[in-house]
């Protein structure tokens, strides 16, 4: 408890308020109350670094709510060394709890093993708005690693007092501070019995990449053997006493009313519970299994309004009931363009309802009580879910805590918290901790899937190959990914509705953010239309892209990728079965080649081999971003080939994985991946650009090897063979 | 009514006083709080309950608690011995062969109950058994070097 003329310090239990009020905005970076703080993070130097603006990084902050700009970020470093990294962002299998811990390591000088992640508890790590749009090591990672810099430098002021030493004459290496004669001391000694808290007054020096010598070195993944041993926790995994599991009556369609409920047999069943709240009729016990087979005895009637609308039949409804027209990208005039071509292509691309189908369905164990109530979720939105929750539940935020286990996937399809909803109301009406975890056909039921879209392009190239226009019409996808980025002297895009965000109305069930949102559909007509002009211009697809292109990155990862896959230009259909196709999502760019093998018998299409190039900057962790290439390229053939949600009106025909296939080991190419080692550039996304090329890549290159061009989205056997039929 | 259902579980007798018609993979991860076998789907198309009774692999979510009375029931909170992970396991963790991890339970037993009936199996037989098991994440790449290491591993190789 003194001040020196460098910074305060103050011991974190005697002083915590004067230390609150030293920091900007203190209700808004600790809204828990402080005790419950102190206790939660236990004993060790606590460090509070102020982070100006990520709530504005992260895309603004949310009407109403407490998010501050200067966000707070923390971390721990015990007496034993070990140092605990806080982050309101979850772990799905993108890879961040080892991505992270990386940067802290870095940044603090110690090593990899010493640290562990926290995710995604409301009441332990800094407010979050959410895991998606690949913005974890884009967004946070900068204010994450200005932490732990800052964090690295307080501790040098400490040892500088305890070894009496200038700070300027003392190193950092492996979670100890050290000096010229020989001397060090550990960050876990400097800590020691103290619960400090200190404020810099200067800002802390970050290493940079060529000092760096954990990012961008490949680290294999912090959570795998509790993975393979089965001890991860998910949402479901989480036990509390007396809990029971709910079973929750549904409509058999979106549209449904239901005007008949009886619940009688199923009251008469031994230890069930039943609750009938208006729309949510649930039975309840302390067997899921037993739960599930008392639903049955609940008998209701449901008034089914008729509708003939299908996945054949949406497109056209997509296209009468999207809203007016936004144009996101002009330049010159489309009529002088077209009036300068000598070949025009005028194409419409078609793309269906995919689903998210995470292995994990939405699951969520809440315990609702009057003094606090705890929500165990897999959800990407822990924080939005914390302010759900509270609003149901009448009472304030902090009354409410989130914990996050691991998540069993999400790929936008965990933001919402329905089944964290309806877990909460049922907890509340029974008095004891619930558990709802949603039954497969539940989890097709209510998914928010990517939505059903069309693409409009007509375009042009002039006798040199040039392209000169572009008109692009996009209706119900989304804006992302829909500007193109070649040299097109005479261009217009326009943006028919947000798509995959609320509120459009058209789509009979609920849509969303699918891994990459609006992206693949964009990237599969823009870059199927592209390969189409090369076709009709007699180029090679990879050459006419280079001819009709400035952008430096884009030509550089286009290059890359040719060269990995040893590219012989030809003009397509060459009968090879290669195709191309490019990309940009998350501030990443992307290039892709494929071979595909088409039986024309059949039209079943194989997918040979995938190489895939990404320019994301400075890469973290090698390891980590390829395992998410990888995935993204299997993934994505799912949506290419087979996926396709099939329904009538709000009724969802597919329930479960044996008519909604998706990709299994059978289909699995060679893949390779090339990631350009761009250290002193920006880190940018990687957990969603590599996937949305794979439509148009594996277009191109059933084009490539029978001459039969697909525009719709999947792919399957039957489309292949009658693109087949019309050649 | 309940019943007393005698079995081996991850090598040890157990008897329980249950409904027997009750499926195995919520006895296993209600009852006895193991709830490392995963539910994906409830109808065996996805492979994450997978659990090894009498080392075949079967799909816990489609068997009742009856119908492993007297027999060997092999769960992956069984596969490693003593703190010494299974040779599948440790592949796994090598080549960094999961992602979000929910399916993995499932992978690894299913892969280790191939392996454990026939070590000689080649790569195409083993993942034309793995075909059943799903990955949304599409970690399968790795999954198959895993298992090519694991494979070579039991071999003695």
């Amino acid at each position: 408890m003194k001040d020196n003329s460098h910074s305060e310090i103050d011991v974190f239990d005697a002083c915590l308020e004067r230390n609150f009020q030293d920091i900007a905005n203190p209700e808004a970076a600790f809204p828990m109350d402080r005790r419950d703080f102190v206790k939660l993070l236990g004993a060790g130097i606590v460090i509070l670094v102020s982070i100006p603006r990520l709530g504005a990084q992260q895309g603004g902050r949310r009407r109403g709510q407490q998010l501050p700009d200067d966000l707070n970020a923390f971390l721990r470093i015990g007496e034993d060394g070990k140092v605990t990294g806080f982050t309101g962002k979850i772990e799905m299998g993108q890879g961040i709890v080892t991505s992270l811990a990386q940067m802290l390591a870095e940044q603090l000088d110690v090593e990899l093993d010493t640290v562990e992640m926290v995710m995604g508890d409301t009441d332990r790590c800094p407010w979050d708005m959410g895991t998606f749009g690949s913005m974890t090591t884009r967004f946070f990672g900068p204010p994450f690693r200005a932490a732990a810099a800052e964090a690295k430098a307080v501790l040098v002021e400490l040892a500088a007092e305890r070894l009496s030493v200038p700070r300027d004459q003392l190193r950092t290496a492996n979670g100890a501070v050290h000096d010229h004669a020989g001397r060090s001391i550990t960050y876990g000694e400097l800590t020691k019995g103290q619960r400090i808290v200190r404020k810099l007054d200067r800002k802390a020096v970050e290493d940079t990449p060529s000092e760096f010598t954990i990012t961008g070195k490949p680290a294999l993944r912090k959570d795998a053997k509790v993975k393979v041993t089965g001890e991860a926790l998910y949402a479901g995994d989480i036990r509390r006493p007396g809990m029971l599991y709910a079973s929750i009556l549904r409509p058999p369609s979106h549209a449904a009313k239901v005007t008949r409920v009886d619940t009688s047999a199923a009251r008469k069943q031994e230890g069930v519970h039943v609750v009938e709240q208006g729309d949510l009729v649930a039975v309840l016990h302390e067997y899921p299994d037993i739960a599930a087979r008392a639903l049955k005895a609940v008998k209701a009637d449901f008034d089914l309004p008729e509708s003939d609308l299908n996945q054949d039949t949406i497109f056209e409804h997509v296209l009468r009931s999207s809203p007016a027209g936004e144009t996101v990208a002009q330049g010159g005039t489309l009529a002088e363009g077209e009036q300068a071509a000598e070949q025009v292509i005028e194409a419409t691309y078609l793309d269906g309802y995919v689903a998210h189908a995470p292995m994990e369905p939405h699951t969520a164990l809440a315990d609702v009580q009057r003094e606090k109530t705890t929500i165990w979720a897999s959800t990407q939105t822990p924080f939005r879910l914390k302010e759900s929750a509270a609003r149901q539940l009448g009472v304030l935020p902090e009354k409410v805590r989130v914990i996050t286990p691991f998540v069993g996937g999400g790929f936008g399809g965990k933001t919402s918290n329905r089944q964290a909803l309806e877990a909460v109301r049922l907890s509340k009406a029974v008095g004891k901790p619930v558990q709802v975890a949603w039954t497969r056909a539940e989890e097709f039921f209510y998914d928010t899937f990517r939505p059903a879209a069309v693409v409009k392009i007509k375009a042009g190239t002039a006798a040199s190959g040039a392209i000169s226009f572009w008109d692009y019409r996009v209706y119900s996808a989304g804006q992302r990914g829909s500007e193109q980025y070649y040299d097109i002297p005479h261009h217009k895009t326009v943006v028919y509705g947000s798509g995959w965000r609320a509120g459009d109305g058209g789509h009979p069930f609920g849509t969303g953010a699918w891994r990459a949102p609006a992206n693949n559909t964009n990237t599969f007509a823009r870059e199927s239309h592209i390969d189409m002009l090369a076709a009709r211009a007699g180029l090679d697809p990879i050459e006419f892209r280079l001819q009709n292109l400035k952008d430096k990155r884009m030509r550089r990862v286009l290059e890359a990728v040719a060269e990995k896959a040893n590219w012989k230009p030809v003009k397509s259909p060459s009968g090879r079965g290669f195709g191309v196709a490019t990309g940009i999502d998350a501030g990443t760019y992307v290039a892709h080649i494929a071979e595909v093998q088409v039986n024309r018998r059949t039209g079943k299409v194989q997918v040979k081999r995938v190489i895939c190039a990404q320019d994301m900057g400075l890469c973290v962790n090698p390891a980590g971003a390829e395992l998410q290439m990888e995935g993204c390229v299997m993934m994505g053939l799912g949506y290419t080939l087979t996926e396709e949600i099939r329904f009538t009106g709000g009724a969802i025909h597919d329930s479960n994985f044996d008519t909604y296939k998706i990709p299994r080991f059978s289909w699995l190419p060679e893949i390779e991946t090339v990631i350009l080692d761009l250290k002193e550039d920006p880190a940018q996304g990687g957990g969603e650009p590599a996937i949305i090329c794979v439509g148009a890549v594996i277009a191109n290159s059933i084009f490539d090897a029978t001459g039969a061009r697909l525009f719709r989205l999947p792919m399957t056997p039957e489309r292949v063979k009658e693109a087949l039929s019309n050649i | 009514m309940k019943e007393t259902i005698q079995f081996k579980l991850n090598g040890q007798a157990i008897e329980l006083s249950v409904d027997p018609g009750r499926q195995l993979l919520w006895v296993l991860r209600t009852d006895l709080e193991l709830t490392g076998s995963k539910y994906g789907c409830g109808k065996g198309l996805c492979g994450a309950c997978t659990v090894l009774v009498d080392k075949q692999a079967v799909r816990s979510c489609r068997h009742s608690i009856r119908s492993v009375a007297g027999k060997e029931v092999l769960t992956i909170e069984g596969l490693a011995q003593k703190g010494e992970l299974n040779p599948v396991q440790r592949a796994f963790i090598e080549h960094d062969a999961l992602q979000c991890g929910f399916c993995i339970p499932g992978m690894v037993v299913n892969a280790y109950g191939v392996l454990l009936n026939n070590p000689r199996s080649s790569s195409e037989q083993v993942l034309k058994q793995m075909e059943v098991n799903l990955c949304r994440c599409a970690a399968h790449k790795r999954i198959v070097q895993a298992i090519e290491a694991a494979a070579k591993e039991m071999r003695g190789v």
